[in-house]
């Protein structure tokens, strides 16, 4: 244990290391192939950082607009104790909520360790003889990699009668009932990741996991407007997906033996060097991973001339083949397929020929 | 993505530029699009920041919103956007034509944009306002209700296959060209551009690198780059919003103005850019008639609305949801027949998966006759040798885009006994069969026993056929709005309900 955390800690180059939350850990299930991306994370790697230094920045930046909007309207929904949302809960949901007390659980009278307080949000979400709770901001962990990491605690779980929900606030839009399905689908995901954290939490303390509902409570402005409106989600098939990536992360341990020994992406060391310790973990890159990987476009440079750095999906339909250089070769007939390579190479000469003859019909 | 664009992506890599997918255009460039940037506020469900439009490359307006969170500046935005684009519609509302003894408008306006993130934002645009009444409480210009009406009617057009009054330039050029990176990165408008026509003597690559740079390439919008929001932009609006004044005010907007002028005039010129490369490509034959379908929707849409007719509802009925699938099915089976027909490439995917082929005729018998039923058939035999891998079952229908109207029955495919020469470029045997397919003719031969002059190929005529046909069947019926089914949530409670309210017009609009 304490020799995985050392050379966790050598690989970060030392200092406390960035914590998970429900984005990095979707955004890590969505490649769990890719050693790279699972090493700089468990490590707690500042990828951002870490791409600047290797001279490959990642456009990870948001507008302050969009940072204000979402802290506003979270603010909004929040304040007075979450009085809105309370409100908002018991006109919806048709529960009857007589009292629903708030909890903040940011800190331990003061203290913000990450232990302490993931111990706090144990003993107070072990207790279910309130009629209704909001806990705003719980310290969750959730077992990645064979490894218990801390989740940002960017929710609330709202107990009702011992049955939590997760509530997600989010300020994009649901307009006439529909929002961007792309916002949808990554707030279902992260959301998700809250349900198993906190499905692990209330199973270590002897209750069911159906105690924590897979309907996820999304809070969101209603069409052009600020006022809130809630939508459930029912997040079961994200968590099936979750948990079988998960499951096929590859441990910490074995993820270490993959990695040379005195690695280390540490920012004090000279870029070279890094760029050199970077490039020797293996990564899986694929375009997604744009919009997802803030080391994505050190792993896009490298995987020039491949053909996955154009799509998946676009070396499937060539057969597998990986690189430009085959392709063209054995389309052209001019490279003697190996026996692997023999149906893609007759699927690639024929698209060949008929590509150019109907290329030649046009002219 | 298939094995043909995925081929066509590995040659534009290698070659450091675009490649042509498609060997004509098909759709329509209009003579005078109505070009249209928008860029909305970060965070914001659709907060209007700022647009270029126009139907000129040379003399675009500029829209600002000084500061979108307000709703009067945005509302004012509105109301000179409606000037323009509603003066571009009307311009087409002045000549007709009788097509089948109806009168049609002789063009119809064209609304072209940077990408399909552009076409939502204008359908959102269209939703806030077209439900907006200029009299009541929060009274609006009388033109942004119409305004938000003929965005709804553009936005809608993109989900009509086939459709191009409204295009979305990303998706047009990608149509046509396949380029050396991912269909991902062929969002970004520049960089699609810097593959298919690089600039400054660079590669495609090196030009598609170059336009991810913001500070080079501003985005194409809507959404803007966000370090161009924390360095320039934040501070102008707070300068704008503290300003004392009338003249600080409208000094601090002139400032916004021409930050925002910068961030939209390289898209500007490169859309326009853009429109001028679809327009040099060759149209399709299919591409007038489908226009004129597009041109029947807009004379159809005045005429509605200068009946009085509603907006558009926020959500269809059961019903015309319903008939809207069955057309948009329809539509779509239409055009990628058609598209086919017209453009060997387009072709060259049903000839790869062994649904179409190109072949040679090798011999004929013209003369066959079925006697089998009551009366006596012309049935000629045609035998046409290949090297495509055919995948036509006995019994297909096919038909050549070079003789409409003649079915053909597939009787045999068999490899040819004797090929009759190998393939001159030394390709290897095993790759291209060459194979005989046995056609036998059943229609468009005329009305006597024996077929008329011309109507069956000759030996060595080079054709065509595929099993793609249109699907020219009997539209669905549909019920009347007032007999919805129960399994499709019954009548309507109230004929009034997805007519705008009152409620609608006062709508929050934050």
């Amino acid at each position: 244990m304490t020799d995985v955390e050392e050379r966790l800690r050598r690989i970060r180059g030392g200092g406390e290391g960035k914590r998970h939350n429900a984005r990095t850990i979707s955004a890590l299930t969505s490649n769990p192939g890719c050693t790279r991306r699972a090493v700089a994370d468990l490590a707690g790697v500042d990828k951002l950082a870490l791409s600047r230094h290797v001279g490959f920045p990642g456009q990870f930046g948001q507008s302050p607009f969009a940072i204000t909007r979402g802290q506003q309207f979270e603010a909004q929904v929040k304040a007075d104790g979450c009085a809105e949302l309370i409100t908002l809960l018991r006109e919806h949901l048709m529960l009857s909520l007589p009292e629903v007390s708030y909890e903040d659980l940011n800190d331990v009278g003061g203290n913000t360790d990450n232990r302490l307080r993931h111990l706090e949000t144990r003993n107070k979400l072990g207790r279910r003889d309130e009629p209704g709770t909001l806990f705003d901001h719980p310290m969750l962990t959730l077992d990645v990699a064979g490894r218990q990491v801390f989740l940002e605690p960017d929710l609330i779980a709202f107990q009702v009668k011992g049955k939590f929900h997760i509530v997600e606030i989010k300020s994009f839009a649901v307009i006439d009932g529909q929002a961007d399905g792309a916002k949808v689908a990554a707030a279902a995901i992260q959301s998700a990741v809250y349900v198993l954290a906190l499905r692990d939490l209330v199973t270590a303390q002897g209750m069911s996991p159906d105690d924590v509902s897979h309907n996820v409570i999304l809070v969101t402005p209603k069409d052009f407007s600020n006022r809130p409106m809630v939508t459930f989600v029912d997040v079961r098939k994200q968590l099936t997906v979750l948990r079988r990536q998960l499951s096929r992360l590859t441990r910490v341990e074995e993820l270490l033996d993959l990695v040379p020994d005195g690695l280390s992406l540490s920012l004090d060391n000279d870029p070279h060097d890094v760029t050199f310790d970077l490039g020797s973990i293996e990564a899986r890159y694929m375009p997604q991973c744009l919009n997802t990987c803030e080391l994505a476009r050190f792993c896009r440079h490298e995987a020039q001339g491949s053909t996955y750095a154009m799509g998946r999906t676009v070396t499937e339909e060539l057969g597998g083949v990986q690189t430009v250089t085959d392709v063209l070769d054995l389309a052209r007939g001019v490279l003697p397929p190996t026996p692997e390579q023999a149906e893609a190479a007759a699927l690639l000469r024929l698209a060949w020929s008929i590509r150019r003859e109907s290329l030649g019909n046009a002219a | 993505m298939t094995t043909l664009t995925s081929v066509a992506r590995v040659e534009a890599y290698a070659l450091g530029r675009a490649v042509p997918i498609a060997t004509r255009r098909h759709l329509q460039v209009s003579d005078r699009p109505l070009v249209f940037v928008p860029l909305g506020m970060a965070g914001e469900a659709n907060a209007p920041l700022a647009c270029l439009v126009g139907d000129t490359p040379a003399s675009p307006t500029l829209l600002v919103v000084p500061q979108p969170r307000n709703r009067d500046l945005r509302f004012a935005f509105a109301a000179q956007l409606a000037d323009v684009v509603l003066s571009y519609v009307d311009s087409f509302t002045t000549a007709m034509d009788l097509v089948k003894d109806k009168a049609v408008f002789t063009d119809a306006p064209q609304l072209v944009v940077a990408n399909p993130a552009a076409v939502e934002f204008t359908r959102l645009l269209g939703r806030s306002t077209r439900f907006r009444r200029a009299d009541g409480p929060y009274p609006v210009d009388p033109a942004v209700p119409l305004l938000g009406r003929w965005l709804t009617w553009f936005a809608d057009a993109t989900e009509r296959p086939g459709s191009s009054v409204t295009i979305a330039l990303t998706d047009a050029l990608a149509q046509i060209w396949a380029t050396g990176q991912s269909a991902l990165e062929d969002a970004n408008l520049a960089a699609l551009m810097g593959w298919i026509e690089p600039w400054d003597g660079l590669t495609g690559q090196q030009a598609a690198a170059q336009a991810e740079d913001p500070a080079l390439w501003p985005p194409a919008g809507p959404a803007t780059d966000p370090d161009f929001d924390e360095r320039v932009l934040a501070g102008l609006i707070k300068s704008y919003d503290l300003a004392s004044d009338g003249d600080e005010r409208t000094r601090a907007e002139a400032t916004i103005a021409a930050a925002l002028r910068s961030q939209l005039e390289p898209t500007w010129r490169l859309m326009w850019r853009a429109v001028e490369l679809l327009r040099s490509v060759e149209p399709a034959s299919t591409v007038e008639r489908r226009w004129l379908r597009d041109r029947q929707t807009f004379t159809t849409q005045v005429e509605y609305w200068r009946d009085g007719g509603a907006p558009q509802p926020r959500v269809d009925h059961a019903v015309r949801a319903a008939q809207r699938l069955a057309w948009l099915e329809r539509d779509l089976d239409e055009f990628t027949v058609e598209r086919a027909l017209d453009d060997p490439l387009a072709m060259a995917e049903y000839r790869l998966s062994g649904e179409a082929f190109v072949g040679r005729v090798i011999s004929v018998d013209a003369t066959r006759v079925d006697t089998s039923g009551k009366r006596r058939k012309p049935r000629p035999l045609v035998v046409l040798a290949t090297r495509d891998p055919v995948r036509l079952e006995p019994g297909t229908t096919v038909r050549s885009a070079a003789r409409p109207g003649q079915d053909c029955r597939v009787i045999s495919v068999a490899p040819l006994p004797a090929a009759p020469a190998e393939p001159a470029n030394g390709a290897a045997p095993d790759v291209f069969v060459p194979m005989a397919v046995t056609l036998e003719l059943v229609s468009g031969m005329g009305r006597a026993l024996t077929p008329a002059p011309g109507s069956v190929p000759e030996v060595d005529d080079e054709l065509c056929y595929s099993a793609l046909v249109t699907n020219a069947g009997v539209q669905p019926k549909f019920p009347s709005r007032e007999e919805t089914p129960w399994t499709h949530g019954g009548p309507p409670v109230s004929p009034e309900v997805d007519l705008p309210t009152v409620d609608d017009a006062v709508e929050d609009w934050s």
